[in-house]
């Protein structure tokens, strides 16, 4: 069984895991960071997003062995010093969440776009969600609340 | 006024915990010395199990046990029951089919379930269930309403002739006969309200387990409403005394009707847990989701307005087909009928009405209440006809609705079809609509798109809906059978803070924020004062749930009397520290207050002396608590006005929405915010359902559209930014004033979608275009237009 050491929410992380192990199935049913919700079996819902290195990554589509050496963050590991992030502070202000499981996938989502691209458009917004699937809200909220983020103080 | 009393957007307190993950959902749960559980499920649409070879799935590692249909038949255990009862035209009762949590001899659906495995570990159990060794003889399947209703079709259940679940009818024949007799203008319309699959993204998941000590059995279960699920698989499915029996539904993951149901998984896991003595957890993977959760809509229906020479409604015949499925899902029966057919008056004065629906079973997954749940069949069936009828009398659309509007003087409103409205305003609700959405300017707007090569078009709906199901004793003589009241228990505790505990359910709704806030407007005291706890039926006494639109207009109406309860013991109390009579005693902003003086205590401190009672009313009980069920005088009707404004290319049939327009009557609103997102969450699904959703099953039975890949869930490039508001006129009959807000936007927005379609195309001659209006459909429609 390979043996895997990595960073999850700043913390160093070992573990000997099956090859066929799922990212996802390392932080649930392993490390019991169970904020990362499954969704779908097709890759297709997001509900799973997390960041590797910085990125967000479906975690049902990466082998827990592929993040050997890397830096994994969750939604448990976002929030600073008890604060909210300034994405979960704006999903909580904007209404982007309502029965709140395809929510941490969509704030992590979110958190990678702005950082990628701090001014992004509504449009651009959108079609950078398409990988995130809500049946709550309707995106409405969740498209305020991710502009909200980008442009403090502007929305 | 109480901070974050009713009418405030108190940001919700739910939303810390989910944001930084700590919700709990089903299957975040580990229980101790869990073993996982992979049901085994036909992959044919109908055929006879001929034999079932287990050694191999036993011999797997970790395999804990193998259960089958004919382990169930031994027991005489596991039937799933249905909760209504729908009469046909000559008075005898439906079909009511066994429906076994496993079969035994023969499958009906894809999806069905054949087999449970148990093992250590869920990739023990999935590796055992692929090596269980079922054989099947293939028969003949239906897999539509057409295949099902043609002469000699194959037969879902033996007992069904002609696949009939019922033939069912309602309202005054006669009369619409005479007024179609009589009509100088007849207007049809062959309409299919597409059949759609929930896919809340929770996928549903149950823990069985049974404490070997006290005997009590636990179920925790993704559901909409646990004591019904507990009545249930008490009372029918299982046998388990209901006082050993306890039914959690922890946080859930949206359910939007899909989670009201008892499905046999419940079943399945308790039954399993029992036997090993050992918890046992299933958690569906999406696949699995697709063809074991029920699927909502699916009609096939004709329909007829008769009008008079200056528009006015004289009648409304509707022929209705409606796919069940091949079993009856808990509240399947009711929903293609007092869910639909009492909805066919709509907003109008039409003065007869006749509907006949005939219910089919077909080998596909059972069919059951999806948000709305027979409202949008019955919205979409009047507002399509309407705007025909406006198209073939030349009369202005805007202008035919309001004709035929059931005034704001006419309220309460009897319509013919046994519904009695309490209040709205319609014509209201249409002229904020249409003002908000530029409905006057619109024709420069489709010029300027038709310079670009766009169609551009724009439809209007104007709907009513019926919430917060119903009188008992109504429901009852409707063939429900349950109770459809809703309970609360108010715990005041003895430093002043208050429990809520509610019947119905919270899976995104926010119920955790809004019965907060009528706790605290009554009460006068802080919303952070309040905690409301729901889901758990060792917590809360009794509830039916959350569904139909009925939490707040029935559950928050039990809240509100349990809470005057509460404020009328603690004027006993006041009354005796203020040395004052009773009747001299008023309690407002969270004092009492001896009448026309300073003399005052405050609500904390009449709390703490019902529980240190030392200077206390003789004859009083000491405490602050009190439970009220709440049976509901009649449903609520809430209304409105949507328009949807759409731009196709006429190149490729692709239609986008470029502006959605909603200004809904709701009654009173506790929380601005969350109204506001429940209608958002409503449109988008009504969206979906009008141009991207649909469950597509090939001849054979087998579901074509069984994953997300192959199914088209709205995605957030694929709606628009809505423009929503509200107008609202009160609910006369609760306490609180509210009507109900969770579905109207999924009941509004089809017929507004696809008026707005066929407005965009109706100078090519396009009558008429089925949901989803997918680019193929709307190209195929031009261009059939184009060669006729």
């Amino acid at each position: 069984m390979p043996s895997i050491a990595l960073e999850v929410n700043g913390k160093r992380v070992a573990a000997d895991v099956e090859a066929r192990l799922l990212l996802v199935e390392l932080l649930r049913e392993r490390l019991g960071l169970t904020g990362t919700h499954v969704g779908c079996d097709t890759s297709q819902c997001g509900a799973c997003t997390v960041h590797v290195d910085g990125r967000s990554v479906k975690s049902c589509t990466m082998l827990a062995v592929e993040a050997d050496g890397r830096s994994v963050t969750t939604i448990e590991g976002l929030a600073r010093n008890g604060e909210l992030s300034p994405m979960q502070a704006a999903f909580r202000e904007h209404h982007g969440l309502q029965c709140g499981f395809c929510t941490p996938g969509m704030v992590m989502s979110a958190t990678d776009l702005v950082s990628r691209n701090p001014g992004a458009t509504e449009a651009q917004i959108r079609e950078w969600l398409e990988g995130n699937i809500c049946r709550c809200t309707g995106y409405e909220n969740i498209v305020r609340a991710v502009k909200a983020a980008a442009r403090p103080g502007r929305s | 006024m109480a901070q974050g009393g009713i009418g405030e957007a108190v940001r919700r307190k739910e939303d810390p915990r989910l944001l930084r993950g700590r919700g709990t959902y089903t299957d975040d749960l580990v229980r101790p010395n869990q073993a996982y559980a992979a049901v085994v499920r036909s992959p044919h649409a109908h055929a006879r199990i001929r034999h079932i070879r287990s050694d191999a799935a036993r011999r797997s590692a970790g395999v804990l046990a193998v259960l089958t249909g004919a382990d169930l038949a031994a027991e005489k255990i596991g039937n799933i029951p249905t909760g209504w009862q729908i009469f046909n035209k000559d008075g005898t009762p439906m079909v009511e089919p066994p429906h076994a949590a496993l079969c035994a001899d023969e499958v009906r659906h894809v999806g069905d379930q054949v087999a449970l495995v148990v093992a250590e570990t869920k990739d023990q159990a999935r590796e055992a269930a692929s090596l269980l060794e079922v054989e099947y003889e293939e028969l003949p399947a239906v897999a539509s309403i057409a295949q099902a209703v043609k002469p000699g079709a194959p037969l879902v259940w033996s007992q069904a002739k002609g696949n009939t679940c019922y033939d069912w009818h309602f309202g005054d024949k006669a009369a619409t006969d005479a007024a179609f007799a009589k009509a100088s203008r007849v207007v049809s319309l062959d309409l299919v309200n597409n059949r759609l699959i929930p896919n809340a993204i929770e996928p549903r998941a149950a823990i069985g387990e049974y404490d070997r000590s006290s005997g009590d059995t636990t179920l925790f279960t993704t559901s909409q409403n646990p004591h019904l699920t507990r009545l249930l698989l008490a009372a029918f499915s299982y046998g388990i005394p209901e006082h050993k029996l306890r039914v959690v539904a922890p946080d859930v993951g949206g359910g939007f009707g899909s989670k009201i149901f008892h499905y046999p998984e419940e079943f399945l896991v308790v039954w399993a847990a029992r036997k090993l003595e050992r918890p046992v957890k299933w958690t569906a993977q999406r696949s699995e989701s697709f063809m074991s959760d029920a699927h909502g809509r699916d009609h096939v229906t004709h329909a007829e307005l008769a009008l008079d020479k200056d528009g006015t409604f004289l009648a409304l015949r509707v022929r209705t087909l409606a796919n069940l499925g091949a079993y009856l899902s808990t509240f399947a029966p009711g929903i293609p009928t007092w869910f639909y057919g009492t909805l066919l008056a709509g907003c109008y004065r039409t003065p007869a009405i006749y509907c006949e629906v005939r219910a089919v079973f077909t080998h596909t997954v059972p069919v059951d209440a999806y948000r709305g749940a027979g409202r949008p069949e019955a919205a979409y069936v009047l507002e399509r006809i309407v705007d025909a009828a406006a198209r073939e009398t030349g009369i202005d659309r805007v202008e035919l609705r309001r004709h035929n509007f059931i005034r704001p003087d006419q309220f309460p409103y009897q319509t013919p079809v046994a519904l009695q409205y309490d209040s709205g305003d319609y014509g209201a609700t249409l002229d904020l609509a249409l003002e908000r959405a530029g409905w006057a300017g619109f024709e420069e707007r489709r010029a300027e798109a038709r310079a670009r090569g766009m169609l551009r078009g724009i439809g209007l709906s104007t709907y009513v809906e019926a919430c917060g199901v119903a009188p008992s004793a109504v429901a009852g003589s409707l063939g429900v059978r349950a109770g459809l009241y809703e309970t609360a228990n108010v715990r005041v505790h003895p430093t002043g803070g208050v429990t809520i505990f509610t019947g119905t359910h919270s899976h995104g709704q926010g119920h955790e924020t809004t019965f907060a806030q009528i706790a605290a407007e009554y009460l006068g005291i802080p919303v952070e004062q309040v905690e409301v706890s729901h889901g758990d039926t060792d917590k809360v006494p009794f509830g039916m749930g959350t569904y139909g639109s009925r939490s707040l207009a029935v559950g928050g109406s039990a809240v509100v009397k349990a809470l005057e309860k509460v404020i009328a013991k603690g004027k006993k109390i006041a009354a005796h520290l203020l040395e004052a009579s009773e009747g001299d005693v008023e309690f407002k902003e969270g004092k009492y207050t001896v009448k026309g003086t300073d003399r005052s205590k405050t609500f904390g401190e009449v709390a703490l002396t019902a529980y240190v009672p030392h200077k206390y009313p003789a004859g009083l009980e000491p405490g602050l608590e009190e439970t009220a069920f709440y049976d509901p005088k009649n449903w609520t009707f809430p209304g409105g006005c949507h328009v949807c404004e759409v731009e196709i290319d006429p190149e490729t049939g692709v239609t986008r929405v470029v502006a959605f327009t909603g200004v809904d009557d709701v009654g009173r609103v506790v929380n601005p915010m969350i109204v506001e997102g429940q209608v958002h969450g409503g449109l988008a699904q009504g969206i979906g359902q009008a141009l991207l959703e649909g469950a597509v099953y090939d001849d054979a039975g087998q579901l074509v559209s069984g994953s997300l890949l192959g199914y088209a869930m709205p995605r957030a490039s694929d709606v628009p930014s809505y423009a929503v508001g509200t107008h609202n006129t009160l609910c006369t009959h609760n306490p609180l004033g509210s009507k109900g807000v969770g579905e109207v936007g999924a009941i509004g927005s089809p017929p507004a979608v696809i008026n707005a379609v066929v407005d965009a195309l109706a100078h090519l001659g396009v009558r008429h275009v089925d949901m989803p209006a997918s680019p193929e459909r709307v190209w195929r429609a031009i261009r059939d237009a184009r060669k006729a």
